[in-house]
């Protein structure tokens, strides 16, 4: 059982691939914020206008969702690395500048690398400038494949851009990547996954070494297997492993709620299960 | 919901900081200069504050969770003063986030000029086919009251009981449901599948049903006019 003061604000998941059983099951260890990095969905999309639906789901549906079990929804948007190889795609940085301006928007992302193409440099250094005039921070996904090597490359990028540090988040560190991570002064971001990614013994032994400044620790949850309660689960390591409840604070609630409040953005007085209007039935009773 | 313009912006301005006041009235003085502005340069002044009013619009501590919600008042005072012909108001619906559909919605009712009919109606029916209960209780504002066709009234009548939106968020029940007998059957039907189902009938449902079947009759008889005002909520 956690602690009944415990809160969690997952910095990183995907609610859009998630159940109801999740977000009742993530109120009850702890989870009360949360931010939806706007990603790939499994399948290509093939025009921008699936972006748009997209990032109406991210502006409307899930936090609406997300409020009616107490949990505050927040999101970033994005053309993610992946699809920034699609040129049928590429219209989307174009209609960008009109989303990023929206209320429950905290950050530009995910971005980043995937297969280190020219159109991902592109897309990388246009939307780290988005990030600039529009005043958020960046999300930087580091690629799964060749991460040393996209690290290096991701690092050279954000130096160029004359994005402050403080204001870019390095997501999906290991212990590979966590040297030259810390030594940019970014944010560093850890994704906690039920197979051999990163496990919540692995990322304690990481918070020995690091500490507990600037790691933002996330489940990164989609429709691949995972785990939305992993961010309660490093809280449980840390506690275990020796660490006190407000370290697990600072990581878990503190650290996400500085990054992302960058944004001037972050909105947490909702997350009290709400007393908003007409709260509902239209989730609980699964549709129509 | 909303109150005469002139009394909903009084409303609103006791209620807020001084930074959100002064916020305010910058964007409505360039919300009123919108004709003036240059496509070629962008989102207009008064667009940007539609959008962010969120995050700007601040009420002072003990006016917090007070109605009606100042930032969907705000947007509703901008849009009002911005006077978008129908193409604009259209197009800020569906590059808006919910709230800021929800305060389209809101402010169809007192739109000058009027949005062109159809279009306005394509907004109303098109929050009416989402599940989230605060668009679907903005769609059936003073707008629907007068111009939505019986068939997608009462489907919206019967959405809400569906999804937990109290009826007494649809203006103009009284005078629309009276003696409309098709909405009764609809009612009786959907009572019975709850009943069968073993589950309790919404208690709206029962006062809708009355109203229907002409067992309650409104006090007054109500003018078109009453409807466009919103006066029900
Ligand atoms: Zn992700």
């Amino acid at each position: 059982m956690p602690s009944p003061t415990r809160r969690i604000f997952d910095p990183h998941i995907h609610m859009t691939s998630r159940t109801t059983d999740d977000y009742a099951a993530m109120y009850d260890a702890g989870v009360r914020a949360l931010v939806e990095p706007s990603f790939w969905l499994g399948q290509p999309r093939t025009s921008p206008a699936s972006f748009y639906d997209y990032f109406d789901s991210l502006l409307g549906w899930e936090p609406f969702r997300a409020a009616q079990y107490g949990i505050a929804h927040h999101c970033t948007l994005a053309l993610n690395p992946k699809e920034a190889n699609d040129p049928r795609c590429l219209p989307v940085l174009d209609e960008l500048p009109r989303y990023l301006l929206k209320d429950g928007v905290v950050a530009v992302g995910e971005i980043g690398y995937d297969a280190m193409t020219p159109a991902e440099d592109t897309a990388l250094a246009a939307q780290l400038e988005l990030a600039r005039t529009h005043e958020l921070p960046a999300l930087v996904h580091t690629p799964h494949r060749d991460k040393a090597a996209g690290l290096a490359r991701t690092l050279d990028v954000l130096r160029e851009s004359g994005l402050p540090p403080a204001s870019v988040a390095l997501d999906h560190l290991n212990e590979t990547t966590v040297g030259p991570a810390a030594d940019s002064g970014c944010w560093l971001g850890f994704s906690i996954y039920p197979d051999t990614k990163m496990d919540p013994d692995r990322m304690v032994r990481i918070l020995r070494v690091h500490g507990t400044e600037r790691v933002l620790v996330n489940s990164a949850a989609d429709w691949g297997r995972s785990d939305p309660l992993k961010t309660a689960h490093v809280a449980d390591a840390m506690l275990a492993a020796g660490f006190d409840e407000d370290d697990v604070d600072q990581v878990l609630w503190r650290n996400p709620v500085a990054f992302y409040g960058r944004s001037g953005r972050l909105r947490l007085d909702a997350t009290a299960p709400e007393a908003q209007l007409f709260e509902g039935n239209s989730i609980l009773r699964g549709g129509e | 919901m909303l109150t005469p313009l002139a009394s909903l912006r009084t409303g609103l301005e006791l209620r807020l900081t001084a930074d959100a006041r002064a916020w305010l009235h910058l964007a409505l003085s360039e919300a009123a200069d919108a004709g003036e502005h240059d496509q070629a340069r962008g989102l207009p002044p008064w667009e940007r504050h539609f959008v962010t009013a969120g995050r700007r619009c601040h009420t002072t501590q003990q006016q917090q969770g007070s109605s009606p919600d100042p930032v969907d008042a705000a947007r509703v005072l901008i849009l009002h003063a911005a006077a978008p012909g129908t193409d604009a108001v259209v197009a800020l619906y569906r590059r808006g986030s919910a709230d800021e559909r929800r305060a389209v919605l809101l402010a169809l009712p007192h739109l000058d000029p009027p949005p062109a009919a159809g279009a306005a109606l394509g907004l109303v029916e098109d929050a009416l086919r989402t599940n989230d209960t605060r668009l679907v209780a903005a769609a059936l504002g003073p707008y629907a009251a007068a111009h939505l066709d019986a068939h997608q009234w009462r489907h919206g009548i019967l959405k809400c009981l569906f999804t937990g939106v109290p009826l007494a968020a649809v203006t103009g029940l009284e005078h629309r449901a009276a003696g409309d007998g098709e909405l009764a059957r609809m009612l009786e039907d959907y009572a019975r599948e709850r009943t069968a189902a073993g589950r309790a009938v919404p208690e709206d449902l029962g006062h809708a049903l009355r109203l229907a079947r002409f067992d309650e009759t409104p006090a007054r008889p109500a003018s078109p006019q009453d409807r466009a005002e919103g006066s029900e909520s």
